[in-house]
This record gives structure tokens, C-alpha cells and sequence, in this order.
């Protein structure tokens, strides 16, 4: 199979053509006019290495009405990923080669984009008992992030033996960074907005002393440390002065965080529920700065289906979480490349360069070309859309963009050569 | 004014001054020898209530029966309904009998938000109180009470000093009352603890204060919220005599009020933990005529939701 694409802009603005044959990018050039099974012309837009997410709920094995890990892998081909890391809170957790492998090999069946599970740190995510760490690592699967996230690993013993363990298999922990005594009933952030809605404050500073404490425990141990979902401005300014100490941390922002403020609150809506919670305009801007100088690495979806009835309830009653592959990209153009503060090419270091290599997805987020395997997004820049929650290939509809207008659509992807997004439409029988 | 009553933010200066005269025509009239009017004669009112109260529900049905509409009852809590999600299948059940206002009480912060907001039923929703956030007729009866006292021409609040003291963290009533008697013109300052003022208090239009002795004898008014005994267990304050020393109404601060100040406070009273019994039975307290304007004020905004019209009047009424 030979694929060809035509007029490609890469995210340093060079225009080429790219032909494809099996999984491999057989060649880049100004202009390539050998034949191809399929020729598509791309009128300049943009091809970046695939998107690779770092922080992903797929739900199975336990919870299938809220999405599967076919479906969820159909939500990120539609949004432009060609891997995707499988969080642990499973039922049952994934806390043993077992269940790792089961979700390993359900991505391969799904077949549309690779799903590398992430494990747990602790049995049962009960932050009491390493789970068997070295075993995943070794399995099929060869989990290289362990994460507790929906919980926090509070005990400071716990989290320190972690990060010490994971050293001898290049392992990384990846914190869901919650005081847990700090945050007992929280339903949104704590501010101004709590204080009118009556709803129990989240504070920013629960996420910052974990965060704070992570960072001194990675640095005394030499160990990496991952932060999941940052969202305040003094996490920022936390991660921002540990990186200059020289401390091996990494850190994620979501899309949501980067584009919603707690202001959508004031509807009661749970769709706007999610923890960690959205927060205010000035935590906004402080991600996307931080985003932009590199202080926080990548972008990671936290996409978290739920049913409707774990939704259409009262605010506090509801489920946390929100969807996120499908509109990703469209976020991070919206809120980043539009306006001004990144470019395309940051745009592929943050989505898909950076995220493959801290989790060391070596088929991942290579440069575009010749002899790298061919997971590649087509993304039209300029097209805009408005966000309809009924169109998503998740099970769920939990979509807090709903209705708005973003820029910037994928349109392709190439997953190790094939064409498993095809004109904005799933094709899952190319592997037929 | 909107099709519902969810906070006193639905409510301008001019609709929150009409519901006071209406409740205080309709009062006049109930004085009279025809105590029950005919006005939603026909019309069903359903007492949806998820949360114990026996106070504000007898209050709204009183109010309900007194123009003449049919009340249905239903109290939710312990039965099925304590989980979340059948709060729609609630509300199409009441869809389906044809409820023309429903009166939601509920222990979640926004529930009556969400049920008006959520297309499931298209009756008139007034909020009966929803968790810490609101319970907007209570206030509504407290100004009306308040402007009893303190009358003026222009049926509002303005240049009155009011209290609002205790837990306002935790309280729907302090709320409702910051947003209305601001709103009506009253200087509204709040006294606590420091950790029963919420995160973000400085963006309210209020000035608060954690001294109670300073600031009570300028009051015209001192409301004094309710607190739960509870409290002490999650460290907001250390014991009950402590709160009590620093922040009750105790006999010798009612002796530094001024001499036209009322003590007001919603109900149930803690005597003894943030009001002594002396205070609570004082001359000037005024807690039993805000009972009874609860029924005269949940009459006007029934009559004003399902459709009757502003009675005018009443601002000079008690000149
Ligand atoms: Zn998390």
C-alpha cells in the first residue's frame, strides 16, 4: 500500500509531498510524482508527527457504558492521536500484568491507533501498597507510567518509594496532585465564584503543596516525576522553579483547563465538573504562558467519558470528568496558535514529540521523515466549526466545548501507514 | 422577573419592591374578614421537598392555601430519590400530573437552578432554599420585616445599617440577604469567625468585620444566622461556649444595641449557643413577625409567579 499526500505543510511552514508505502515514510520532496494506491491533495495543510496523549480514561474493562477501548480509540483517530496512554482506575484497577495486557490487547484489536496502558501505583489505587510495579513493566504491555490519578498518592512514604522503584526500568509516576483532607466534599475551585454558588471550594494551594512536595521528594530521590492536569499559576510557577533546579519534572495541562474558567459554573451544569476543577481567567493565563515557554511539556487530554445519568443529576451528585480527544487540537489552536503564542511546531512538540518521549513511545512523535513510521495527523488550519456533542465516536456526551467555535480540524491520520481517518471520517476496515 | 424564583439575582430593585407591597396588600386583606382569595383557584402547587423543614414547607402550603390552589406534598428524602439522578424523574412525574409552581427544597447547592434550567418541566420553580447557595424568599421576608420597622418612601432600605452574623459560610439565608438588602440599599456588614466567611468574601458588596462588639452598636439591624453544633467537628471554631462568647448575642450585648434596633433570626434558634434566650424573647426582637410574613411574602410570590399582578400600595402603609 503507497499513499501519497500532496502539498504537506510541516509544522516548520517547508511545503512538500510525502509518499508512504507500508508503515514507513518512504520519502519527503518538494515534488514526488511517483504512483500511489491513493493520492491526496492537501492544499497546504498542515502534517504533524501523530497525536500522542498522555492521559487517557477508556473505562474497560468495568465501566463499557461509558466508552470501550475501541470506542475511545475511534474518539482519538477522529482527534488526530495515533496513541493514547490508558489511566489505571479500571474495574478492576489495572494494578497487574493481567489487566494491562487485557487493555494492550484490546487496542490491538481496535487496531486504529497503539493504546499503551498506564498503571497503577498502588493495589486498588488505595495508596497503601505498591502494586506490582515491576511486573507491568515487564509485561506485553511494558507499562513505563504508573499513575493513581482520580486519587492522589498523599502518603508521602508511598510516593517516595515509587518514584525510587520505577528508577530501575526508566519508569515515571505520573501525580494526580490532590490534598486529599485539604479537598473532603470539594465540587468546584474555591474563589469568588464558590463563595456566590455555595459550593465546596477545591483550593488551588491542595494541588499546589502536593505539587510542592512531589517536586522536593523527585529531586532528593533523582527520580522522574510527571505531573498530571496542572491548573493553577502557582503550580506553574512551582514546576518553572524546579526545572531550573535541575529536577527531572514533567507536567501536562488539559485543553479544558487551558480554554474554561470556573465562570461556567455559575450554570450549575455538571458538565463543567471535572477535577481537578476549572479555575479562574488568571490560572488560564498563566497555563498557556506556561505552555508556551515550555515550562509545562505537554498536552494531555484527561478525556473522561461518563453516562448521561452520571450528568443529568444536581451538581453535587454528578460525576467529574469531561470528554476531550475530538476536540484536543481544536483547543490548542484555538486558544495557543491563533493567538499568537505558539507555533505550529511548538503546536507538534507539546501533542506529540514531547508526551512520546517522556512515556518513551519510540514509534511516536518522530520527524517527518524519510525511514520514520508513519503515525501522522493532517490538520486544516484555517476551517472552523462548531462543536456538536451528538457527532462524537465516544459512547459519552459529556462534551463541555458544546457549541462553541473552534479552529483548526483534523482530517487524516496515518497510523503506521494506514489511512484510519479518511476526510474527517473513522475507517476502521482498512484493517480489513 | 422571570418565570421562576431561583435567586435574588432574578429580581430587580423595582420586582423585589413589588413583592414586598404586594405581600404587605395581601396581608392587609387576610387581616380582613375573607382570609382565603380566590385568585389560583384551580391551580396545583407542589411542596417538593428533599430536605426536612417543616417550618418553610407549613409556610408555602399556608401561603398556597390561602389563594385558594391546590397543594400537593411531596417529600423526597429518605425515599428513592436521595440519589442524584432521579431528581428528572421527579420532575417528570410532576410534569405529568400538570404542576403549575413547584417548591423545591434541597440539600445541593443549584438543584432548583437545574430543575428549571433542565426542560424536564415547565412549571414556575421557586426555591425553597438549595443547599449553602440560596433561599431567596427567606429573604424577601426578612426586608419585608425590616422595612416594617424602618419605613420610607421609596419602599426600599437604603442608608440602614444591617448585621448578618455567624456562620454565613455554610448559610443560603446570608446569601439571599446579602444580594437583597444590598440590592435595596442597606449598608450589610458580615460578622464571623474568620473560617465561617468563604474564600473570595472581599468580591461581595459587603464590608465584614470578626469583632462583633465593634461593629453592634451602630446596627440597626442584627441578624443572627444559625449554627450547627457540627461545625466544631470539622475545627471551624473550638467549642460551642467559645463561639458563643465571641460571637452570640448574649444579654449584655443586647444591652449595647441601639434603641431601635431589631434582633432578627431565621429559625430554628440555637438559644443559648448564637442568641441567649433573653435576646431571642427581647421586646425588640422581631423573630415572630417573620413568620408571619414568610406566609404573606411566599403569597406574593406565588400570586406574582402564576400571573396576578402587582398590588401597589403599601410602602407608606405603617408610616
Ligand atoms: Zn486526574
Amino acid at each position: 500500500m503507497r499513499t501519497l499526500l500532496k502539498n504537506a505543510k510541516l509544522p516548520n511552514g517547508e511545503l512538500v509531498d510525502i509518499l508512504i508505502a507500508d508503515r514507513l515514510i518512504a520519502q519527503v520532496a518538494p515534488s514526488i510524482s511517483e504512483t500511489a494506491d491513493r493520492i491526496i491533495e492537501l492544499n497546504a495543510a498542515y502534517v504533524l508527527p501523530g497525536l500522542v496523549d498522555l492521559h487517557t480514561h477508556l473505562r474497560e474493562p468495568g465501566r463499557e457504558d461509558a466508552e470501550t477501548v475501541a470506542t475511545g480509540s475511534r474518539s482519538a483517530v477522529k482527534g488526530g492521536y495515533t496513541a493514547v496512554s490508558a489511566m489505571a482506575n479500571t474495574h478492576p484497577v489495572a494494578d497487574t500484568a493481567g489487566v494491562v495486557e487485557q487493555v494492550f490487547r484490546l487496542g490491538q484489536e481496535a487496531g486504529l491507533c497503539d493504546v499503551f496502558p498506564i498503571g497503577a501505583v498502588t493495589e486498588g489505587l488505595n495508596g497503601e501498597k505498591l502494586a506490582e510495579l515491576g511486573a507491568m513493566a515487564e509485561s506485553v504491555a511494558r507499562v513505563r507510567i504508573f499513575s493513581d490519578d482520580g486519587k492522589c498518592v498523599h502518603d508521602p512514604l508511598v510516593m517516595r518509594r515509587a518514584l525510587e522503584y520505577v528508577k530501575s526500568f526508566n519508569g515515571i509516576i505520573a501525580q494526580h496532585a490532590q490534598e486529599p483532607r485539604l479537598t473532603e466534599g470539594a465540587q468546584m475551585n474555591e474563589g469568588s465564584v464558590s463563595s456566590v454558588l455555595g459550593l465546596t471550594g477545591w483550593p488551588a494551594i491542595a494541588e499546589e503543596a502536593i505539587i510542592a512536595r512531589d517536586l522536593l521528594l523527585a529531586e532528593h530521590v533523582q527520580s522522574r516525576l510527571h505531573i498530571c492536569h496542572l491548573t493553577t499559576a502557582g503550580g506553574v510557577e512551582l514546576v518553572r522553579w524546579a526545572k531550573s533546579r535541575g529536577v527531572q519534572v514533567t507536567a501536562e495541562v488539559t485543553p479544558h483547563h487551558l480554554l474554561l474558567t470556573d465562570e461556567s459554573v455559575r450554570s450549575y451544569d455538571p458538565v463543567f465538573k471535572v477535577n481537578p476543577p476549572l479555575r479562574s481567567e488568571r490560572d488560564v493565563l498563566a497555563l498557556r504562558a506556561g505552555l508556551a515557554d515550555g515550562t509545562i511539556d505537554v498536552v494531555a487530554t484527561d478525556h473522561a467519558p461518563h453516562p448521561t445519568e452520571d450528568k443529568e443529576c444536581e451538581w453535587q451528585s454528578a460525576a467529574f470528568g469531561m470528554l476531550g480527544l475530538e476536540t484536543a487540537l481544536s483547543v490548542v489552536v484555538t486558544t495557543m496558535v491563533k493567538t499568537g503564542l505558539m507555533t505550529w511546531s511548538q503546536l507538534a512538540d507539546r501533542m506529540s514529540i514531547s508526551p512520546a518521549r517522556i512515556a518513551g513511545y519510540n514509534e511516536h512523535g518522530q520527524e517527518i521523515a524519510e525511514g520514520s513510521i508513519a503515525n501522522l495527523t493532517v490538520v486544516d488550519p484555517d476551517a472552523t466549526y462548531r462543536v456538536d456533542r451528538s457527532t462524537s465516536e465516544s459512547k459519552s456526551r459529556n462534551n463541555p466545548f458544546h457549541g462553541l467555535e473552534l479552529q483548526g480540524m483534523v482530517t487524516h491520520v496515518l497510523f503506521a501507514g494506514k489511512l484510519v481517518l479518511d476526510n474527517g471520517v473513522v475507517n476502521a476496515r482498512v484493517n480489513d | 422577573m422571570n418565570s421562576h424564583l431561583l435567586s435574588i439575582n432574578d429580581l430587580s430593585v423595582v420586582e423585589a419592591i413589588a413583592i414586598l407591597n404586594t405581600a404587605e396588600e395581601l396581608g392587609k386583606i387576610s387581616d380582613g374578614p375573607m382570609k382565603k382569595l380566590p385568585t389560583l383557584r384551580g391551580r396545583t402547587i407542589v411542596n417538593l421537598f428533599f430536605e426536612d423543614s417543616t417550618r418553610t414547607r407549613i409556610s408555602f402550603e399556608t401561603a398556597a392555601k390561602r389563594l385558594s390552589a391546590d397543594v400537593i406534598n411531596f417529600s423526597a428524602k429518605g425515599s428513592s430519590v436521595s440519589k442524584g439522578e432521579s431528581l428528572k424523574d421527579t420532575a417528570q412525574t410532576l410534569q405529568a400530573i400538570g404542576a403549575d409552581a413547584v417548591v423545591i427544597r434541597h440539600s445541593a447547592s443549584g438543584a432548583a437552578q437545574r430543575l428549571a434550567d433542565s426542560g424536564w418541566i415547565s412549571a414556575a420553580v421557586i426555591n425553597a432554599g438549595d443547599g449553602t447557595h440560596e433561599h431567596p424568599t427567606q429573604a424577601l421576608l426578612d426586608a419585608l420585616t425590616i422595612r416594617q420597622h424602618f419605613p420610607n418612601n421609596g419602599g426600599d432600605l437604603s442608608g440602614l445599617k444591617i448585621a448578618i452574623v455567624g456562620d454565613v459560610l455554610h448559610s443560603r439565608v446570608a446569601r439571599s440577604n446579602v444580594l437583597l438588602l444590598t440590592k435595596l440599599g442597606a449598608q450589610v456588614t458580615l460578622i464571623a469567625p474568620p473560617t465561617l466567611l468563604p474564600v473570595g468574601i472581599e468580591t461581595w458588596p459587603v464590608s465584614y468585620s470578626f469583632d462583633l462588639d465593634q461593629v453592634l452598636p451602630e446596627m440597626d439591624v442584627v441578624m443572627m444566622l444559625r449554627v450547627q453544633q457540627e461545625r466544631m467537628s470539622n475545627f471551624f471554631f473550638p467549642t460551642a461556649r467559645e463561639y458563643s462568647k465571641s460571637y452570640g448575642l448574649t444579654n449584655a450585648r443586647l444591652a449595647c444595641l441601639k434603641s431601635t434596633a431589631i434582633v432578627m433570626h431565621p429559625g430554628p434558634m440555637n438559644r443559648g449557643l448564637e442568641i441567649s434566650s433573653e435576646s431571642a424573647d427581647a421586646k425588640n426582637s422581631v423573630v415572630l413577625e417573620q413568620v408571619a410574613n414568610g406566609v404573606l411574602i411566599r403569597m406574593a410570590v406565588l400570586y406574582t409567579l402564576l400571573g396576578g399582578v402587582p398590588l401597589q400600595g403599601g410602602a407608606e402603609t405603617k408610616s
